[in-house]
């Protein structure tokens, strides 16, 4: 039978009861309601929040269509098996192997038994689960094929020309075009998911921000915010405005950085040159404001770690008018610069369908007609507050995904001015009881740059960690790259993947 | 665009001048370079950087040397696609165990005279990471490492006073 815990922190709970997840439900299910929800995602009825397992049980998180409402259902996996998501829902394919490679848990009837994260180096098997030593140097990988007299293969990575992240692309093309593309990652799998089981909340939080360097202000709030929904933690104003202000600063970075280099993807070095002077501002801002370039473990649970002294408010006042008005002239230079739209417009386009049912997040979807935001659809502390306007289109191609990002810029811009003249005085961070009367869950989605990431966790009675999962946005994009590049030429593929830029370390963990 | 140009023809330049080189860079760079390497680098040096597993922090600070305003190229330093036309390795991450050969294999595939730069405190220690099932952790566990530039990640200044302490080492013994 199916049944909702939303206890309250503090009330009269059986001890030998599953934990609550705050904020959302938690349903322990039977095979039958599992196979019931999975139907739902399928069907397009929910959304596909992600799929992880703690070595018992699998979790299934899923949205309503409206943001409504968060379930997470455990399915108990005795025999350690459990009924295939992928099967299904193919958005949950990779995740499923991954539980599978980490834990030891079968997917029956998964359409894909190939090995993901682990590629037969780590000398055992499902690290998370009963560990099993190995002796082999390497698995080999078989990719899936590809057949025709005139198609030839271009294997690409882990190791790629630039200073970017290491991963293996199988092009398989037809002269210039492409027939298909196949990603293998998994080659900067750190063992996150092991890393914080057991450990004390502070080090965890400290390994969550080195999820993703990028967004790693992100990762510490969605962090934050879970440990905080278990322990029932409240944060001071002060730092909650604080946070948004970080998280703003870190997206404005991100989304200038990442226009910079997909223009200069297509050879427009200018705009790189432009757009990295304002990163670089962006960057020496943070530093001055809080002490660090990346503001790596600057949000931590129960608040923030350092506060923002009154004489750089007026600091970065200066750099919002600056960026304000190099923005239209970077917004001109990009539209009027035919050359470059020859090269963004039409190329790469995700289809509507496709972002809909691989619910991707962040600008890839909103740039294919997805309306998600996680600070709007879901709403958290200091968002609700705070106005701004979600950059929306359905062209899907390289060019909607970059007007998109503009779009955020503006918004970002914007709330960093509410945040400025609104920022309550106070503390900072509250002390709070780490140790729960009893094993407690908690819950977050944040938004970072990329997308949502999802931070669920549990904490033992000790006060430690028993089990985290953080999910990636990346998860739900990398797929949806090997879609879009079909029928584009080899040469437009650096355009296509930084118009996606998907995070590596975030989805190898 | 024009109007782009042209104003940045007449503005000055926004690159800063370089920072000064620490005496405990020089020193463990001039434990690295023997007489007859530094001949034959010259004042110039081609840079890989390898991405062994980093949270990619690490990356964004060494893409930034790129800017107008560190220009990392007026030292002689330059980013490189392969390893083959490559004098340094910059190696960033706790070398997960998934890159481990790749890593090898990219040394391996650049040509001596070389020098490797481990950047970050992962590449240092593994960092956070140390420890891991899926981690080798320091980088000097799997290629020899000629020169550490801690922090996590490394400013780009940081990353400066490193690699031109490693350009004036090399330029200093020519000259004597
Ligand atoms: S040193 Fe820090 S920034 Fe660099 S890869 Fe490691 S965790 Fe990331």
């Amino acid at each position: 039978m199916m049944f909702m815990r939303r206890e309250k922190r503090g009330g009269e709970a059986p001890p030998a009861a599953p934990p609550s997840c705050h904020p959302w439900s938690r349903l322990d299910v039977g095979a039958k309601d599992w196979s019931a929800a999975v139907e739902e995602i399928a069907r397009g009825d929910a959304d596909l929040l992600s799929l992880w397992s703690d070595g018992a049980s699998v979790y299934l998180a899923t949205i309503a269509k409206d943001a409504s409402d968060v379930v997470i259902r455990a399915l108990a996996c005795p025999d350690r098996r459990f009924p295939s998501v992928g099967l299904l829902h193919m958005p949950a394919l990779r995740l499923e192997r991954t539980i599978a490679d980490l834990y030891g848990l079968e997917p029956i009837g998964s359409p894909d038994a190939r090995r993901w994260l682990d590629h037969g180096r780590w000398g055992l098997r499902h690290p998370g689960g009963a560990r099993e030593a190995i002796d082999t140097p390497s698995d080999a990988y078989s990719f899936l094929k590809a057949e025709g007299e005139p198609l030839h293969q271009i294997p690409v990575g882990p190791v790629h020309a630039g200073i970017i992240e290491p991963g293996h692309f199988r092009f398989t093309a037809n002269g210039e075009v492409v027939v298909r593309l196949e990603e293998r990652l998994g080659f900067v799998h750190k063992g996150v998911g092991q890393l914080m089981a057991g450990a004390a909340v502070a080090q965890a939080a400290k390994v969550a921000a080195r999820v993703s360097g990028d967004s790693t202000v992100a990762y510490s709030f969605a962090f934050a915010r879970a440990v905080e929904a278990a322990l029932g933690v409240a944060v001071p104003a002060r730092a909650q405005y604080l946070r948004a202000l970080m998280a703003e600063l870190e997206r404005l970075a991100n989304h200038f950085g990442d226009i910079g280099a997909i223009c200069n993807d297509a050879a427009f070095a200018l705009m790189l040159a432009q757009c990295g002077l304002v990163r670089e501002r962006l960057l020496r801002a943070a530093a001055a404001c809080f002490g660090h370039r990346l503001m790596m473990d600057r949000i931590v649970p129960g608040g923030v770690s350092v506060d923002l002294e009154a004489d750089k408010i007026a600091e970065l006042r200066g750099l919002l008018d600056w960026i304000n008005l190099m923005l239209p002239r970077l917004l001109k230079l990009y539209g009027d610069t035919t050359s470059l739209q020859d090269r963004t417009v039409g190329t790469g386009a995700l289809s509507e369908d496709l972002a809909r049912q691989y619910a991707c997040g962040g600008f890839v979807g909103r740039a294919s007609g997805r309306r998600f935001d996680a600070r709007r659809s879901v709403g958290y502390a200091p968002y609700e507050t705070l106005s701004f306007e979600l950059g929306v289109s359905k062209e899907g191609d390289v060019d909607a995904r970059i007007w998109v990002r503009f779009d955020e810029i503006k918004a970002s811009l914007g709330i960093i001015e509410q945040v400025l003249d609104r920022l309550p005085h106070g503390g900072i961070h509250a002390t709070f009881e780490e140790t729960p009367p009893r094993e407690i869950e908690g819950a977050a989605l944040v938004e970072s740059f990329r997308g949502d990431i999802l931070v669920w966790l549990r904490i033992g009675a000790n006060g430690r960690i028993a089990h985290a999962h953080l999910r990636d946005p990346s998860w739900f994009q990398w797929p949806l790259l090997e879609a879009v590049i079909k029928g584009n030429i080899v040469a437009d593929f650096p355009l296509c993947n930084k118009s996606f830029n998907c995070s590596y370390s975030g989805h190898d963990l | 665009m024009q109007k782009f140009l042209l104003q940045a023809l007449l503005r000055r330049a926004l690159t800063e001048p370089p920072p000064a080189v620490d005496g405990d860079v020089l020193e463990e760079l001039g434990r690295a370079l023997d007489a007859k390497a530094r001949q034959r680098l010259g004042r110039s040096l081609a840079i890989r950087e390898v991405d062994a597993g980093s949270c990619n922090g690490c990356e964004l600070e060494i893409h930034a040397l790129n800017n107008a305003f560190y220009d990392i190229e007026r030292f002689g330093l330059r980013f490189v696609a392969s390893p083959r036309h490559a004098d340094v390795l910059m190696v960033t991450g706790p070398v997960t165990k998934n890159m481990r050969e790749a890593l090898e294999r990219t040394y391996n595939a650049t040509p001596d005279p070389k020098w490797v730069v481990a950047v970050g405190e992962c590449a240092y220690d593994g960092g956070v990471f140390a420890g891991s099932y899926a981690c080798v952790g320091a980088v000097s566990a799997v290629i020899p490492v000629d020169l550490h530039i801690r922090g996590c990640p490394p400013d780009p200044i940081a990353l400066l006073k490193g690699l031109i302490g490693l350009v004036d080492c090399a330029d200093r013994k020519d000259a004597e």
